[in-house]
C-alpha cells in the first residue's frame, strides 16, 4: 500500500492523456442476476461501462466481484438480464461468446499460463490458432509485448522457470497478443510477493495510460486512486456504492463502504 | 561472522560414533556383508540338496523332446516338439493375450474415464459403476465367470449361436472365418502401408502450413472439400441401403440419388440438416433390426415407432454437434485423411483385382471345419483382462484429464480458443503427462495378470512352462528362473521406456 501511494505522489498529473468516449459503449450490463444453485450470488447488477473508461471493483472476498468480470466473457453464465460486450450480446451462442472472448482479454489471479509451452508459445499459440496469424508475424507481436513488459530475455523459458511477477506480466503480454478491446484483471496481483506487486502495476498502469478499457477487481487501492475513473464497491452481490476515487476514498457514502474502507486502509 | 573466523582452521571433530560419514560405511558393509552371506547360504545349501537328490543342473533338458500336448499354438507344435519350443509356445501365447487386451483396455479405458468425466448423468452414471464394481472384484473371480459362467454355458456345437458375418459361438470357442488372401493382395497390403505413413505426413505438413501461414494450404482445403463429399456419400449410401432394406419396394436408384443429394448437400450451409437426416436414418435402422431380432412379438409398426424416436434423438444429437462448427476453411482436414487412409487400399484393392477370399467355417457331423477355432481359454482371458484392466485406466485417464486445473481451461477459453483446440493443444498435452506413466504399468499388470489364465487352462507361459514343463522335468530352479526372468524382462523395458519418457515431457522448472 505504500509504496503505491509513493508511485502516486509521483505522478501529479494522473488522469491526463486519457480518452473517455461518451457515446461509444464497451460493456453494458442490464439488470443482470445470477445464481450458483439456491445461492443469489448477483443481484440485479447494472453496469455501464464506456470505451477508455478504467474501473476499479472493490469489496470483501464473496461479494460477487470476480463472478461479475468473469460473466463479462462467460467463464461463468448469468441466468437473468442482459450481458452486452462491444455491441454483442452474451447468449448460450457458442458463435457469439467465441466473437467476445476475441475481444476481451483477462489476467488471473494465478496466472495460468500453460507450463508445458514456452514463454513465445503461451503468446503466440491463441494469435496462430484463433486469428490465423502467420507465425512468424505472431512471434514479431509477441517478442513485441514482452519488450513492453520488459521481459523479451525470457522468451525462450518456460513459465516454471520464471519468478510470480514475470509470469503475471507474460500472461498479460499474452492476452495483449490477441489485441483485445478491453481487458479484465481478476485480482492480479494477489498472489504475488509484496516486491512483485509493484513490476505488475506499473505494466498495468501503462496500459491504462494508454487508453485500454480495464476493469480490475483489486485490493490494490493506490492503483485505484492512480488510475480508475470509477471505483465501484460490492457486497453481497449487489454494487452498493460507485464514484470516483477521490470522492470515494474521501467521502464514501455508504456504511458499508465506510467499515470497508476503514479496515482496508488502516 | 563467527562461522567464518573459523574457517581456515579444521572443524572441531566429533567422536567417531557420531560422525554421519563413518556411520553411513558401517552400516552398508554390515547390509551388503549379510546379503552376501544369505545368498551363498541359500546356494550351498540348494546346491548339497541338489547333490544329495543324486539331481543335476543346467539347460540342456531344453533340447530334448517335450512329449506332452499343448492345445492352442501359434506355430505348428506336435508330440516330437522340444521343450524350448514349449517355452516359445508359452511365451506367445502369453504375448498374444497381452496384445490382444493391451489394445482393447486402452479403447475401453480411455472411453470410460472421459465417459466418467461427462456432463451426461446417465453416461457418467454407468461408467462410474461399471468402473466402481469391476475394480473391486477379484480378477480371478471375474475370469472364472467369463470362463464358466459365460462361454462354457454357451450351446453344444450342434445349436451353435450364429452371429452376423459367419461367426459363430458355442462350447468349444469362437469360430471365424479364416482369411485367404490371394498374391494381389501384398500389393493391399504395402498400398495400406503407404496410405498410414501418407496420412501421417499429409496431417503433419498441413498443420505446418496451417501454423507458418495461418491457413491450411488451399489444395488440402479444396481436397478436403471433395473427400467431404465422397465420404458423407458413401456414409449416406450405407445408411439409405440399410433403409432400403428395412423397407422393401425402395428402388436402388433411389437410394442412390438420395445419397447424391446428401453428398451436395453436405458442402453446402445445409449440411447440419443432411447430417442429421443420415443420423436419423442410422438411429431408426439399427435399433430397428436390433428390436425386431430381440422382440419378435411385438407388432413392427411400435417397434419402427420407437426406433423413429431413437433416430430423432441421433439427428438432435449430430444436428447439435455440427451446427456450431466453423466453416470448413479453418478446420483440420480430417476427412481428406480418412479418405487418404482408407481410399488407397480400397483403390489399389480394385486395381489389381486382388481377391480376399475367407473359409467360412462350416458345421459338419461333429466339429465346424475351416475358419479359425478361437479356444474359449483365449476368448475368456482376452475378455477378463480388457474388462478389468479398462477399468483402471479409465480412472488413470480420468485422474489425468482432472489433474490439468481448470485454469488452465478457463485461460484458453478466455484467449478465444474453441473447444477443439483447447483440448488439442492446451488440455490433452498437459494430460498424457500424468495418464501414461500409469498407463504403462496398467499395461504391464495386464502382462502379467494373464499368467492367470494358467487357472482356466489357457496354455500361457505360466501355464506350459512352470506347469507341465517343470512337471516333466523336475528342473524347478531352472524352469522357475527363466520364467521370472521373462516378466523381469518385460517390467525392466517398461520402465526404462517410462523413465525416457519421463524425461522428455518432463515440466522445466528451475
Amino acid at each position: 500500500m505504500s509504496q503505491m501511494s509513493e508511485t502516486t505522489a509521483e505522478t501529479p498529473t494522473r488522469h491526463s492523456g486519457m480518452q473517455i468516449s461518451k457515446t461509444d459503449v464497451a460493456i453494458d450490463v442490464i439488470g443482470m442476476h445470477k445464481w450458483y444453485g439456491d445461492f443469489h450470488v448477483l443481484r440485479d447488477i447494472n453496469l455501464r461501462v464506456m470505451r477508455g473508461e478504467r474501473i476499479v471493483i472493490a469489496g470483501p472476498s464473496g461479494s460477487g466481484k470476480s463472478t461479475l468480470i468473469r460473466c463479462v466473457n462467460r467463464l461463468e453464465e448469468h441466468q437473468e438480464g442482459q450481458i452486452i460486450v462491444n455491441g454483442t450480446e452474451l447468449t448460450a451462442d457458442l458463435k457469439r461468446i467465441d466473437e467476445v472472448r476475441r475481444e476481451v482479454g483477462m489476467v488471473f489471479q494465478h496466472f495460468n499460463l500453460f507450463p508445458h509451452l514456452t514463454i513465445l508459445q503461451n503468446l503466440t499459440l491463441a494469435p496462430i490458432w484463433v486469428r490465423g496469424i502467420p507465425k512468424a508475424e505472431a512471434e514479431a507481436t509477441a517478442m513485441h509485448y514482452l519488450e513492453r513488459v520488459k521481459i523479451p530475455e525470457q522468451a525462450n523459458k518456460f513459465p516454471g522457470q520464471l519468478s510470480g511477477g514475470q509470469q503475471q506480466r507474460v500472461a498479460i503480454a499474452r492476452s495483449l497478443c490477441m489485441q483485445p478491446r478491453i481487458m479484465l484483471f481478476d485480482e492480479p496481483t494477489s498472489a504475488l510477493d509484496p516486491e512483485m506487486v509493484k513490476e505488475v502495476l506499473e505494466v498495468m498502469i501503462s496500459l491504462a495510460e494508454e487508453g485500454m478499457t480495464m476493469i480490475c477487481v483489486t485490493h490494490e487501492m493506490g492503483f485505484a486512486r492512480q488510475v480508475a475513473n470509477r471505483v465501484i464497491f460490492m457486497d453481497q452481490g449487489q454494487i452498493v456504492e460507485q464514484n470516483d476515487p477521490d470522492n470515494f476514498f474521501s467521502n464514501p457514502q455508504h456504511e458499508r463502504t465506510k467499515l470497508f474502507l476503514s479496515q482496508i486502509l488502516h | 561472522m563467527a562461522v567464518q573466523d573459523n574457517m581456515g582452521a579444521r572443524a572441531p571433530r566429533a567422536s567417531l560414533l557420531n560422525d554421519p560419514v563413518i556411520r553411513g560405511i558401517v552400516y552398508q558393509v554390515l547390509v551388503a556383508g549379510a546379503v552376501v552371506a544369505f545368498i551363498s547360504w541359500i546356494v550351498l545349501n540348494t546346491a548339497q540338496n541338489l547333490a544329495a537328490q543324486n539331481k543335476t543342473t543346467g539347460f540342456d533338458f531344453l533340447f530334448r523332446t517335450a512329449g506332452f500336448d499343448i492345445s492352442f499354438t501359434l506355430f505348428p507344435w506336435s508330440r516330437t516338439s522340444l521343450y524350448w519350443e514349449a517355452f516359445l509356445a508359452g511365451l506367445l501365447n502369453t504375448l498374444l493375450v497381452a496384445a490382444i487386451g493391451i489394445f482393447f483396455a486402452t479403447l475401453l479405458g480411455f472411453t470410460l474415464g472421459i465417459a466418467r468425466l461427462s456432463s451426461n448423468w446417465l453416461i457418467a452414471r454407468v461408467a462410474t459403476v461399471y468402473i466402481e464394481t469391476i475394480r473391486n472384484l477379484p480378477l480371478l473371480l471375474q475370469l472364472f465367470f467369463w470362463y464358466f459362467a459365460v462361454l462354457k454355458a454357451m450351446p453344444a456345437v450342434r445349436q451353435s449361436f450364429e452371429l452376423p458375418l459367419d461367426i459363430f459361438i458355442n462350447q468349444r470357442g469362437l469360430m471365424v472365418p479364416r482369411p485367404m488372401p490371394d498374391h494381389e493382395f501384398t500389393w493391399v497390403l504395402v498400398a495400406i502401408g503407404f496410405s498410414v505413413i501418407a496420412t501421417i505426413a499429409v496431417g503433419i505438413w498441413a498443420t505446418r502450413v496451417r501454423t507458418a501461414t495461418g491457413r491450411y494450404p488451399s489444395a488440402v482445403v479444396l481436397a478436403s472439400k471433395v473427400a467431404d463429399a465422397i465420404v458423407s456419400f458413401l456414409v449416406a449410401l450405407l445408411a439409405f441401403t440399410l433403409l432400403g432394406n428395412m423397407i422393401s419396394g425402395v428402388s436402388g436408384a433411389v437410394i442412390f440419388g438420395a445419397a447424391i443429394l446428401v453428398a451436395i448437400l453436405s458442402v453446402t450451409r445445409l449440411a447440419p440438416f443432411s447430417r442429421a437426416a443420415v443420423a436419423f436414418v442410422f438411429g431408426l435402422t439399427i435399433l430397428y433390426a436390433l428390436l425386431t431380432a430381440m422382440f419378435p412379438d411385438v407388432p413392427p409398426l411400435l417397434v419402427a415407432a420407437g426406433s423413429a424416436l431413437a433416430g430423432l434423438a441421433m439427428a438432435w444429437i449430430s444436428f447439435e454437434r455440427t451446427a456450431e462448427r466453423p466453416p470448413s476453411e479453418g478446420r483440420f482436414p480430417l476427412p481428406l485423411l480418412v479418405l487418404i487412409a482408407v481410399g488407397i487400399p480400397a483403390f489399389v484393392y480394385w486395381a489389381t483385382g486382388a481377391q480376399l477370399a475367407f473359409e467360412v467355417p462350416v458345421l459338419e457331423r461333429f466339429n465346424f471345419r475351416g475358419g479359425v477355432q478361437l479356444p474359449p481359454e483365449l476368448v475368456a482371458l482376452v475378455f477378463g483382462l480388457t474388462v478389468y484392466t479398462a477399468a483402471f485406466i479409465g480412472e488413470n485417464v480420468r485422474g489425468g484429464i482432472r489433474a490439468v486445473s481448470h485454469g488452465q481451461t478457463e485461460a484458453a477459453q478466455s484467449l478465444g480458443l474453441k473447444e477443439g483446440d483447447r483440448l488439442r493443444l492446451v488440455i490433452i498435452p498437459q494430460a498424457m503427462r500424468v495418464i501414461v506413466p500409469p498407463l504403462t504399468s496398467q499395461y504391464l499388470n495386464l502382462t502379467k495378470n494373464s499368467s492367470l489364465g494358467a487357472a482356466i487352462g489357457y496354455p500361457e507361459l505360466v501355464n506350459v512352462f512352470t506347469g507341465t514343463t517343470l512337471n516333466q522335468t523336475g528342473k524347478a530352479i531352472e524352469v522357475i528362473a527363466l520364467t521370472m526372468a521373462v516378466y523381469l524382462t518385460f517390467s525392466l523395458l517398461t520402465s526404462a521406456f517410462m523413465n525416457w519418457y519421463n524425461g522428455r515431457v518432463a515440466l522445466v522448472e528451475r
